[in-house]
């Protein structure tokens, strides 16, 4: 315990870190739960990716994960970190980012007026709209589409394909005839699907 | 003796034989089948190798007798019509089992109210104690179920039915699950239950001293085992969610490897008379290796199933006969070495299915798919029939503490396992198991036919008590199949627990369902954590990178998973829209080789745009469907629908219909939506509807020169029929997308005489037509040319 302690004065505010997010400082009393606090230790991977030691990090820190380079959607991912204008993301931003991969805790009190969670399930589905919605004006148009799967299936499909594909994805999902998928709409395609399970790191749990 | 019996059941009908409800006659006439078939069972004996064959043998020396006789006396003249039973005995015998069996599975669909009621697996062995019994009044001795025939003939089907057709995401995702499961609640159901039956033993006065510790051991591993044919019988019918019955389902499955460890284990200690620490540790080593080794013999054939299937492009015939021949090796690979034959059956079709299905021609997989239902639905009545029987057969030894105490203990031992397992797997599962998951999975732990062949494995002289363990377990799995299994399906109502989806995914689900597997893989990646997603990630770069190269013949290989399945979904569309009647379009999209479409720029915002065909693409199109389709026709006209592959137990009717009123309002739009520069009219095209039973066709016309593409459909039969749609009311009739599917031909002869019959400007009613070919010989090239018209 002794190392949090001195790790818990480095980050800033962490309190209010703990509260926004959830996630914990201390270990569980818990005998099967013996890793140390999730706080602790996205600190020390944020300190391993910020190789120059600036307290803050930039886009080439996220390139520098060579697995990610190799995803075909890593640099929205990486764009999701960084806010609208900002350069860099501090470590507030980055565990905030992360903390919408929390598994849900069913057994939470849901109190009235408390805001939803950071990792509920809108909230999941919030933050991956906007990785499909890359000028944000808050639905998913055929371009922004077509630009998602042309990222995944790569050079091996033609355009007539993928366009075709595209349509087809916009014709069910569409409901009111709008040509393009609005957050709602997005919500309900996926409302079979358990995004609570889907979109949840055991790591940090 | 046949006739005495015949006369008796045949005496009884006439009377029933009123029809005053439907359902009566049907019963009655049913039950007057099962009673000739029974009478003529009967003085034949069992099946095979059991103690029947004697009493045939009896039989047929008294038919020959009179032969013989004859001989004797006076210079025979020529035997116009003899009789020569023992030849033809064997298959004769099974034959009519099988027969037996599936005239019983005729039977009882034919009584909806009683098979609403009670679970199939109950009717049937109620149904092998009759004819057990019936046997038994005769006065010949009834067959058991041989260990033999059962591990090597009834039970591959069933598991590789099973195997094949896993799901394989959902098994993956809840693995860990699972094996806690199969592995620590059988070992604890297994000491739990033996442990308690011997101090049950050592108590006083239950005679039961003879049973020493090993024995109850071999016992209670033998019984705690789930049994994958009881599951499977009675899960199928209560349609429960996908989770818990992979749960189920999947622990039945895996626990096969703890069950043949810890039986060989028992039975070597009960020969061998001491054991060490050492033997303990041997066996959990053994353990490992039963199962990883079974998995390993069952996915190096399942590789070379899947290696071979890459070169069988001119030999579509015999496909599913790799298929089925190379799994059958696996599991007596598996059995040759004590290995875990379930597990490897398991494994072989496990890992072949992707590869063979993207190889294989889709007539091939429609057979591969009704074989293995037909023949583990056999198997499946077989077995419970032939335990029936074996009942009454059986020598029994009751004893009333014996066989109390291990009912009791198998139930508690469940519960408390189930209990135990959940408490410690829940911490560790993101989506946790509610008590009333819990209480299903309990409830579900059928023990079955397995149990009781093993039990009959036993060498009577190393375990004297092994009638008393052979009736015991015949109570538990009665128990547990009627109690249980009819029991349920109204918890499962009462209880409200989610009942299985039976909506299909969608593109989109697909779709974002990838896209967030790419999300999570690179959110861990920036976590640094190895979790789940990155490993499986790695596998599926792995898979694309190396494996799939290998094994998939030809462009298919580079076909991403996506494509595939945007395939099979316009493909399913189509099916629907054929049979729904509706609809004049279909999105569609080309293999990755070709592609046919220009998509006009859409106007207004309902329009869809309609594809153009050039000269530049036919050719392209001919060349696809030369390579991919099984016949094609070198005119290419354009077609309005695809008449494909029609999975009866797919397609929803409501999902039928609201694509079919969209579709509508699209036709009208598009009416007068023409795309395609109008060379002189073409003859239109027809299809040809090759139907097995109900021969419904109609003629479909476009009217501009487009090319169309003959494709040679194949299906099985299609329960809905199929009505006549006033497609295109107009001369715009426009040209499609062609779409190719590989090993999927549809075929579309073209007639000479309509064109030369009708003028461009007729507008005949566009009549839809549909074309289907048998599976069987039917079909081919004689008839192909002659455009059939109603």
């Amino acid at each position: 315990m002794g190392s949090t302690n001195s790790t818990l004065l480095k980050i800033p505010n962490v309190e209010v870190l703990m509260q926004e997010t959830g996630l914990k400082l201390v270990a569980e009393e818990n005998c099967l739960n013996v890793s140390p606090a999730h706080i602790i230790r996205l600190h020390d991977r944020f300190k391993a990716l910020d190789k120059e030691g600036r307290g803050h990090l930039c886009p080439h820190d996220f390139g520098a994960i060579k697995e990610l380079a190799m995803n075909p959607i890593g640099d929205r991912i990486i764009g999701a970190f960084f806010s609208p204008g900002k350069e860099t993301v501090d470590f507030h931003t980055f565990v905030k980012i992360l903390a919408h991969f929390r598994p849900v805790d069913k057994d939470r009190p849901k109190e009235p007026n408390s805001p939803e969670p950071i990792n509920s399930r809108s909230n999941k589905l919030k933050f991956a709209f906007q990785l499909y919605d890359q000028d944000k004006d808050g639905k998913i148009s055929r371009d922004e589409l077509l630009q998602v799967l042309r990222a995944m299936l790569g050079m091996q499909v033609t355009d007539e394909q993928l366009e075709s594909i595209a349509d087809r994805t916009i014709q069910e999902a569409d409901l009111d005839r709008d040509d393009t998928i609005s957050f709602e709409e997005f919500r309900k395609s996926l409302e079979k699907i358990n995004i609570d399970h889907k979109m949840s790191i055991r790591f940090l749990r | 003796m046949i006739q005495e019996l015949t006369s008796r059941l045949k005496l009884n009908f006439p009377a029933q034989i009123i029809p005053r409800y439907s359902c009566f006659r049907r019963g009655s006439m049913f039950i007057l089948v099962l009673g000739l078939l029974v009478g003529s069972l009967m003085p034949l004996g069992g099946a095979s190798g059991s103690p029947g064959s004697g009493t045939g043998q009896d039989e047929c020396k008294k038919n020959n007798g009179d032969e013989k006789n004859g001989n004797k006396t006076t210079k025979k003249s020529f035997p116009v019509l003899s009789l020569n039973y023992e030849n033809v005995r064997l298959p004769f015998e099974i034959s009519l089992w099988v027969l037996l069996a599936s005239l019983m599975k005729l039977g009882f669909h034919l009584m909806p109210r009683l098979s609403s009621i009670v679970p199939e697996s109950c009717l049937l062995i109620v149904v092998g104690l009759l004819v057990g019994g019936l046997i038994k009044l005769v006065g010949k001795a009834p067959p058991v179920l041989e260990s033999n025939i059962f591990f090597f003939y009834l039970l591959p089907p069933i598991i590789l039915d099973a195997g094949y057709f896993l799901p394989i995401r959902q098994f993956t995702e809840n693995l860990g699950t699972i094996l806690m499961f199969a592995v620590v609640g059988t070992l604890w159901n297994a000491f739990f239950v033996g442990g308690l039956l011997y101090g049950v033993c050592q108590l006083e006065g239950t005679n039961l001293a003879g049973v020493n510790l090993l024995s109850c051991l071999l016992f209670g591993s033998v019984i705690s085992a789930v049994d994958p044919v009881a599951v499977l019988a009675v899960f199928e019918e209560i349609h429960i969610n996908e989770l818990l019955h992979i749960l189920v389902f999947g622990e039945s499955l895996l626990n096969d490897a703890v069950t043949v460890v810890l039986y060989h284990l028992f039975e070597e200690f009960t020969n061998a008379g001491t054991i060490t620490v050492t033997d303990g540790f041997l066996g959990i080593v053994c353990f490992l290796v039963v199962s990883l080794g079974g998995i390993v013999v069952g996915a190096i054939y399942g590789i070379l199933a899947a290696f071979t299937s890459r070169f069988t492009s001119h030999t579509r015939v015999i496909e599913p006969l790799f298929i089925f021949v190379y799994s059958y090796m696996a599991y007596l690979s598996a059995e040759v070495f004590h290995l875990s034959g379930i597990m490897a059956l398991i494994a072989c079709g496990a890992v072949m299915r992707p590869y063979v299905e993207a190889n294989i021609s889709h007539k091939s997989h429609t057979t591969i798919k009704y074989f293995l239902k037909m023949w583990s639905s056999v198997s499946d009545t077989l077995i419970f029939i032939f335990l029936g029987v074996s009942t009454v057969a059986g020598p029994h030894e009751w004893n009333w503490i014996f066989v109390v105490a291990t009912l009791v203990f198998c139930l508690v031992a469940r519960v408390l396992g189930v209990i135990g397992l959940t408490f410690v797997i829940n911490k560790f599962r993101i989506v946790k198991l509610t008590s009333k998951d819990q209480f299903i999975i309990a409830y579900g732990g059928l023990r079955g036919a397995i149990a009781f062949s093993l039990v009959y494995l036993l060498n009577p002289k190393h375990f004297p008590m092994r009638n008393m363990f052979l009736t015991a377990i015949i109570t538990v799995i009665f128990f547990t199949v009627f109690v249980q299994g009819m029991t349920i399906r109204p918890l499962v109502d009462l209880l409200a627990v989610k009942k299985k989806q039976e909506t299909k995914r969608s593109i989109n689900e697909e779709i974002h369902t990838q896209f967030l597997d790419h999300l999570l893989t690179g959110i861990e990646d920036i976590c640094g954590h190895y979790g789940h997603h990155h490993w499986k990630d790695k596998l599926n770069r792995f898979n694309k990178k190396y494996v799939k190269k290998c094994l998939i013949a030809g462009e298919r290989s580079k076909e991403p998973q996506l494509i595939a399945f945007y395939h099979k979904m316009e493909m399913k569309q189509a099916i629907e829209l054929v049979e729904s009647g509706g609809g004049s379009k279909l999105p569609s999209a080309m293999p990755s080789t070709v592609s046919m479409q220009n998509i006009q720029p859409k106007k207004p915002p309902q329009d869809r745009a309609l594809p153009q065909l050039s000269k530049a693409r036919e050719e392209e199109i001919r060349k696809i469907l030369r390579t991919n389709l099984q016949r094609t026709r070198q005119r290419l006209r354009s077609y309005n629908r695809h008449t494909l592959i029609a999975d009866p137990f797919e397609d929803g009717l409501d999902e039928i219909l609201i694509k079919r009123k969209k579709m509508k309002e699209l036709e009208k739009k598009m009416n007068n939506y023409l795309t395609v520069p109008a060379p002189p009219a073409d003859s239109p095209s027809v299809a040809r509807a090759r139907l097995a039973s109900d021969p419904q066709a109609w003629g479909l016309k476009s009217v501009t020169e487009i090319p169309t593409i003959k494709v040679e459909l194949v299906s099985p039969q299609n329960p809905e029929s199929v009505k006549v749609v006033d497609e295109f009311s107009k001369k715009g009739s426009q040209p499609k997308g062609s779409e190719e599917e590989g090993g999927l031909t549809m075929r579309v002869p073209s007639s000479e005489k309509q064109r030369k019959d009708k003028t461009p400007d007729e507008e005949p009613q566009p009549r839809f037509m549909r074309c289907l070919s048998d599976p069987g010989p039917a079909a081919e090239d004689e008839d192909e040319d002659e455009p059939f018209l109603p």
